[in-house]
Parts: structure tokens; sequence; C-alpha cells
């Protein structure tokens, strides 16, 4: 499970470099995830524009991403694909997440890979 | 994984493992399926054969390995499957009804449960039994997505 991070002051965009977040890989992007965020404080978006596909497990670790988190720290989500909303719209999840259209387009220039 | 197509029906088999499921959904939809449905009725049918291929994973071969038989009809009007395993039945030996409630922020968000509620809304025409020792699962996925 490949994350790129871009870290600017006061947001961490993840970017997601797969096409799944599906049962094969949701354990390993749990992890991945908990060990980037655990470096700051600061807002976290998901960016998903290149996740063609997510199931329930997947779904689940998003969720469990979002309870690490905490209640002060709401994960954001960016550039849900047709089928990532739909999955997220019929587990009514959509309420639960601030959902973004697109990324910030500012977000590319601090671009680190991590 | 082996498969083999006849017509618009394809057989696969597989064994009970995550990264197996992954290839085989990938080899139906990515290429098998690539013109023959509309993107969405695709989608659709991706999230409800994954959900179910992942249940029998999880639940049916849970203690042992073993394989999953995925029979796929595509035709103009839409999707027909057929999955057998020879796993542990369904509790019961029934489909469960489901209930999605739902979830609230500050609640303890549930991180699963979403599988047959997935199946349930996304297919129609889903049939399970257990007959001689197998699961038999089917379900049709229309070729005209309306309100999903």
């Amino acid at each position: 499970m490949q994350l790129d991070c871009t870290q600017t002051q006061d947001l961490m965009i993840v970017h997601v470099r797969e096409t799944r977040i599906d049962a094969a890989g949701a354990i390993d992007f749990k992890d991945k995830m908990r060990d980037l965020t655990a470096a700051s404080q600061c807002r976290v978006m998901l960016d998903l524009s290149l996740v063609g596909f997510i199931d329930s497990s997947g779904l689940g670790a998003v969720v469990a991403v979002r309870k690490s988190l905490g209640p002060d720290r709401p994960l954001e989500l960016a550039a849900l694909t047709p089928a990532v909303e739909k999955v997220f719209r019929l587990t009514r999840m959509d309420s639960v997440f601030i959902i973004h259209r697109d990324i910030p387009a500012r977000a590319d220039s601090f671009r680190d890979v991590v | 994984m082996s498969s083999n197509a006849i017509g618009g029906r394809t057989r696969i088999v597989i064994a009970s493992d995550p990264l197996a499921v992954r290839q085989a959904l990938c080899a139906l939809f990515d290429r098998l399926m690539a013109g023959r449905m509309a993107e969405d009725a695709r989608d659709t049918a991706q999230i409800v054969l994954a959900e179910a291929l992942n249940n029998i994973v999880e639940h049916a071969y849970a203690q042992t390995p073993g394989e999953i038989e995925v029979t796929v009809d595509v035709s103009p009007g839409g999707l027909t499957c057929w999955i057998m395993d020879a796993g542990l039945p369904l509790p019961d030996s029934a489909l469960q009804d489901t209930l999605l409630v739902q979830p609230q922020p500050g609640d303890d968000l549930p991180e699963g449960g979403f599988g047959w509620h997935l199946i349930r809304t996304l297919s129609d025409d889903l049939d399970y039994r257990r007959e001689g020792g197998r699961n038999f699962l089917t379900f049709r996925i229309s070729a005209q997505q309306y309100s999903n």
C-alpha cells in the first residue's frame, strides 16, 4: 500500500497511490495511516482520486483511521470516484465524513514522498 | 485461479484468500467486463461480488482453506452470478435480515457489518441455499441502474 504525504502548515494530505482499498490491503492501510498521522496533530485529508474500488473491509479501515485520530481531528476525504462514493453513500458514511470534491490545488507544491 | 469463458458466461475457481479475491475481481471487471456493461452497473456488480466473496473467505472458510467457484453470465439485461463454496453454512442456513443504523459522528462508529447491507441493497433476486455440504449464492445485477 503506497501512501504519499503532502504537509502544509495546517493540513496533512495523504494521497492513496493504489487503485483499491480492499480486504487484502485494509490492515496495511490502517497501519500505514497510523504511522503517518502519529507524527503531527494537524487536520488529515485523504486523497482518494486514484482509488477506483473500496469494499466494506476498506471502508471499515477508513472508519478505524478516523476513530484513531480522535474526535478533535476529523478525517476529511477528497476526490471520491463513483464506486467509492457509492459505498460511502449506501452505508450512510457520507454523512459522517467531511467530503471534498477535489483536493486543494496548492497542495501539489508541498509534496513530500514518505 | 483458473477460468474459462463460453459465450457470455465465465467460470472462475479461486482459493479462499483475500488476494485471490482481488485478482479474480480485477480479472473479471477490469478485463472481461470492460465495455460489456455500463460503468455504473459494473461498479455495482463488483461491490456485490466482492462482499459475497469476502464473506466466504472470512466466515465460511474461517477455519479451513477451500475453493470458491464463481460463474458470471453477462447479457444485455444485466449480470447473473452464481457462487459456490464448501465452507460453513450461513447462520441457520439462511440469509439474515440486515439493518443499517444511521451512523452518528459522535457515536462509536461501526467498522464492519456493511457487507450484507450492500449485497441486499444493490442486488436483485438474491438467493441462498445450503445443499450437500455446499453453499450456493446467486444474485442478479440489472444493466439499468436507476436509484443506486
